[in-house]
């Protein structure tokens, strides 16, 4: 238990020297690569310590906790209402009073009957999640000390906040650690509510228009989760007198439907599933590693954390073929659009809300292989989107843009660079990585209990492919002579976060069978007594295939480069009018510059003609899903 | 009658992918000539020796290599690898889903090889082969999806020795890749980023750069694929061996005769027509199927 709570009082601490530690002291940045490795070691201590440990529960005297939680909450409101009121924009506070009130009447009517017997747990599912949080997060802390200096080399406009920065970014880190190893559902309550400051205040650092609007909507949507959770709460305990997340999955479906739907919605709402999805791709006017933390391993993964954890109450209701409609929903109709934009965070977001979206649909169909599935989506998902936002907003400084147009010829600009960004690309949806490996047991889960669901995965995988192979497609394009490499300007800090998280990358495509085995496999029994049954043989051809790209790729790359002699170069072919290699005789003796666009489809796959479907096609769903289980 | 099944049983799965690996580019290189035959006749000429797609393939081997970038032909050996892996699954009986996606890593190093080179012929040919590939993406997925419905195994070797005839079930999904088999064939009219005849184009598009030696491969690989999507019409009919065989052939006439009688299409239409086409006849089979189960 000690290491739990350590977990999340240890990034508070950091963060807390973040803001105080005067920003010249020599020794900052060691002490945060410090604490960023006990970050990484803890939660890899405690997979290894319970390797063959069922779920352990921690009983906490809470009495204080309690009454120190419900105060900070009140603040945190009332910081909130204080900048909503500054800002004139009033919905937020509209909806944190309503959120206070409920929770403030609730602990003063029921608060002295609440008993909670645990009110913290571990089991594997959290260990998978402190993983991510840890490593993948605290990577991008290391990433941010590269960055920031940079960041505001290129915007002397925005006040130059670092400390508070790093506040913000390690408090995350530790109310993330919280969500996932509290079982008392207050206390969930609790760090669900800082996660939601926290993104409103990372995502409006710039402080200028365009990111106070991003910021409020993100609190806005997000409140309105909030409340939902709290009326989930208040509900649940009313009803069975329990406020217990393990205990939730024992009582009787009737009872805690309502509650689990809320909790559900809750998680839609921080996961940007639709309705709920604008939030998340705003989000991308916040400087990079904020865009990583909110994309990988915080925020969205706690949504689907929770609605993974609250899916098994739901099992064979229409809420649990809603929710993983409006999954389905989400997954294909943000894979669609992703192919129209040419903004690579923006293609990146809709990847996300994609990827999400499947996990949502797994957490919906909820039987083993589809919980397995969701899980791996989970962590490959974490790694592989981290890693190419990282990538993303170095480029976007490097190349003064972050526009995929501007982007030709980045093989040649930034070799290496490419080289971590063509992994991470790989890894979103080629075979044999991990995304493929999920996808494919989630084709099988979906098959036998919803074929429609099969259908929209079919349509989406290919759109998925779309974008991705277009984007590699222009980043590997070679013009010879263009040979401006910038490289040498990427710190060393970022060269480490994106080091790790390459090698994270293929690391755990090649450790899956261990995780699966020993981390995803124990978590099922607990939940299902089954646990899917992975062809051997399949798992055999993928390896096949990942050793041999490992082999063939570096060795190819090798002869071709250095030892192959045996060719003559020319010209690429320009119609027969070639004056240089980029430029053609055009009419009058013109001479007419190339250039090679690549296709967006905007008429068919358009931002504006399918959000709102998507939207409106998701608010049905949400409609259906809370009226069946309210009648 | 069943000496096809029995001869499937007896091989071990090493010989069976190694059979396809020897044997295919022979078969598909007989299939091309065939085709090229047969093609002639319908315009009325006499056309080459059956053997000359051989011919050619040797004759490229012999030619200067001619490159922009250092890396362009390495693409087009990483797509014939994978094309001759993923065939190998399939005709080894492997997972048909893992067949499909190996297919689609050798068919993204195609596309990568296109856009390396950098030349505006090979980049619009390279956007119009992605543009294919998600055309027919999701129906060759539904194919997948409706064998595992009615056999209950994605396992090429557990569909192909299924008892009752798989296309009764499938009818749909089979008409659907019916369609979509016309762009993985590359013949008109889906014919976009790159085609075999003279008439539609005189810069090849995707494989404008590529010549000599990495033409050929390109070639070989294609004669590979060729093989293996007969080898999935095939599986239709597997309750016959020779009925699917003779029904596999005849697909290829078939298409060899939509392709003498249409002009190329746009992508537009080649896209919005596969993807409503899966949608109206294939994904009608599978649900009706995932109906008739509950």
């Amino acid at each position: 238990m000690n290491a739990l709570i350590f977990l999340i009082l240890f990034p508070l601490f950091i963060s807390l020297l973040a803001l105080f530690l005067p920003r010249a002291l020599p020794g900052r940045k060691v002490i945060g690569t410090i604490a960023n490795a006990v970050l990484c070691a803890v939660p890899i201590y405690l997979l290894f310590a319970t390797l063959d440990q069922g779920p352990s529960y921690f009983r906490l005297e809470s009495g204080l906790i309690n009454i120190g939680m419900l105060v900070l909450e009140v603040l945190i409101a009332a910081y909130i209402i204080y900048l909503s009121v500054r800002a004139k924009r009033y919905l937020p506070v509209i909806l944190v009073v309503v959120q206070l009130v409920t929770m403030l009447g609730f602990e003063f009517s029921y608060g002295h009957s609440i008993q909670v017997e645990h009110s913290m747990f571990l089991d594997k599912f959290s260990i998978i999640m402190a993983l991510i949080v840890g490593i993948i997060g605290s990577a991008i802390c290391l990433y941010g000390f590269g960055y920031m200096p940079e960041y505001h080399e290129h915007h002397p406009e925005v006040k130059d906040r670092r400390n508070y920065f790093a506040f913000l970014m390690y408090l995350f880190l530790s109310a993330m650690f919280g969500i996932i190893f509290s079982n008392n559902l207050m206390w969930l309550f609790f760090f669900w509510e800082v996660t939601t400051l926290c993104s409103f205040l990372l995502i409006g650092y710039r402080d200028d228009k365009a990111s106070r609007d991003s910021a409020f909507r993100a609190l806005n949507m997000n409140l309105i989760g909030g409340v939902v959770f709290a009326f989930g709460i208040v509900i649940l305990f009313v009803s069975s007198r329990t406020m217990e997340l393990d205990k939730l999955l024992l009582l009787d479906q009737g009872v805690v439907l309502l509650p689990a739907v809320c909790f559900a919605f809750a998680g839609l709402a921080k996961s940007a599933q639709f309705p709920f999805s604008s939030w998340l791709t705003g989000a991308m006017v916040a400087p990079t590693p904020v865009s990583a933390l909110l994309h990988s391993s915080t925020m969205v993964k706690a949504g689907v954390y929770l609605i993974l954890r609250v899916s098994p109450v739901m099992e064979n209701t229409v809420a649990a073929q809603m929710l993983t409609l409006i999954g389905g929903v989400s997954f294909l109709v943000t894979a669609l659009i992703a192919i129209s934009q040419s903004n690579a965070k923006k293609v990146l977001a809709y990847s996300t809300i994609s990827n999400l979206g499947l996990i949502v649909a797994c957490a919906g169909v909820n039987t083993d292989a589809a919980v397995w599935s969701a899980l791996l989506l989970i962590i490959f998902h974490a790694v592989a989107k981290s890693l190419l936002f990282l990538c993303v907003g170095i480029i976007e400084y490097k190349l003064g843009s972050r526009d995929i147009e501007d982007m030709d010829f980045l093989i040649m600009r930034l070799p290496k660079l490419t080289a971590v960004m063509m992994i991470g690309m790989a890894g979103m949806f080629l075979a044999p990585f991990g995304m493929i490996i999920s996808k494919f047991v989630t084709l099988k889960a979906f098959i036998n209990t919803n074929p429609v669901m099969a259908i929209i995965l079919a349509y989406g995988s290919a759109a998925t492919i779309f974008f991705w192979t277009k984007w590699m497609g222009k980043i590997i394009s070679i013009r010879h002579g263009e040979t401006e490499v910038r490289e040498h300007e990427v710190s060393n800090w970022e060269w480490t976060t994106l080091g790790i998280l390459a090698v994270a990358t293929v690391a755990v495509c090649i450790a899956f069978p261990f995780i699966s085995f020993h981390v995803i496999d124990p978590y099922l029994m607990q939940l299902f007594n089954t646990v899917p049954v992975v062809d051997t043989f399949n798992i055999l051809i993928v390896f096949v295939i990942m050793f041999g790209l490992l082999i063939i790729l570096p060795l190819g790359l090798f002869y071709y480069a250095f030892i192959n002699k045996d060719y003559k170069r020319v010209g690429t072919y320009l119609g027969g009018g070639n004056i240089s290699n980029i430029t053609y005789e055009g009419a009058m003796e013109s001479s007419q510059p190339i250039q090679i666009k690549n296709y967006y489809l905007e008429k068919y796959f358009g931002e504006e003609r399918l959000f709102y479907i998507g939207v409106f096609v998701s608010l049905t769903l949400i409609f259906i899903m809370f009226g069946v289980t309210a009648i | 009658m069943n000496t096809i099944q029995e001869m499937f049983q007896v091989w071990s799965m090493l010989e069976r992918m190694l059979a396809f690996v020897l044997l295919a580019p022979l078969l598909g290189g007989l299939i091309a000539g065939i085709d090229r035959r047969v093609s002639a006749r319908f315009q009325g000429r006499y056309g080459p020796p059956v053997l000359q797609p051989f011919y050619d393939v040797l004759k490229l081997f012999r030619k200067e290599r001619i490159i922009v970038n250092r890396f362009q032909n390495f693409t087009m050996v990483l797509f014939l690898i994978f094309t001759i892996f993923s065939g190998a699954l399939f005709f080894a009986g492997a997972d048909l889903l893992l067949t499909i996606f190996s297919l689609a890593l050798a068919g993204t190093f195609f596309v990568l090889g296109g856009f390396c080179v950098g030349s505006p012929y090979s980049h619009l040919g390279a956007e119009r082969e992605i543009i294919q590939q998600v055309a027919y993406e999701p129906m060759v997925i539904l194919m997948a999806v409706g064998m595992y419905q009615v056999t209950g195994s994605f396992k090429v070797s557990v569909i192909a020795q299924y008892q009752s005839p798989l296309i009764l079930y499938l009818p749909g999904v089979f008409a659907g890749f019916l369609y979509i088999l016309t762009i993985k064939f590359r013949k008109s009219p889906f014919d976009l980023s790159m085609s075999h005849h003279a008439h539609q184009e005189i810069v090849r598009g995707m494989t404008t750069e590529f010549s000599g030696p990495t033409l050929a491969l390109i070639e070989i690989a294609h004669w590979y694929e060729n093989v293996m999507l007969l080898g999935m019409v095939y599986l239709f009919f597997a309750f016959n061996p020779w009925l699917g065989i003779g029904i596999a052939l005849l697909t290829y006439l078939f298409e060899i005769f939509i392709d003498m009688n249409y002009a190329r299409f746009k992508w537009q239409l080649t896209f919005g027509s596969s993807w409503l086409f899966t949608a109206v006849a294939g994904v009608s089979n599978i649900i009706v199927l995932g109906l008739m189960k509950i």
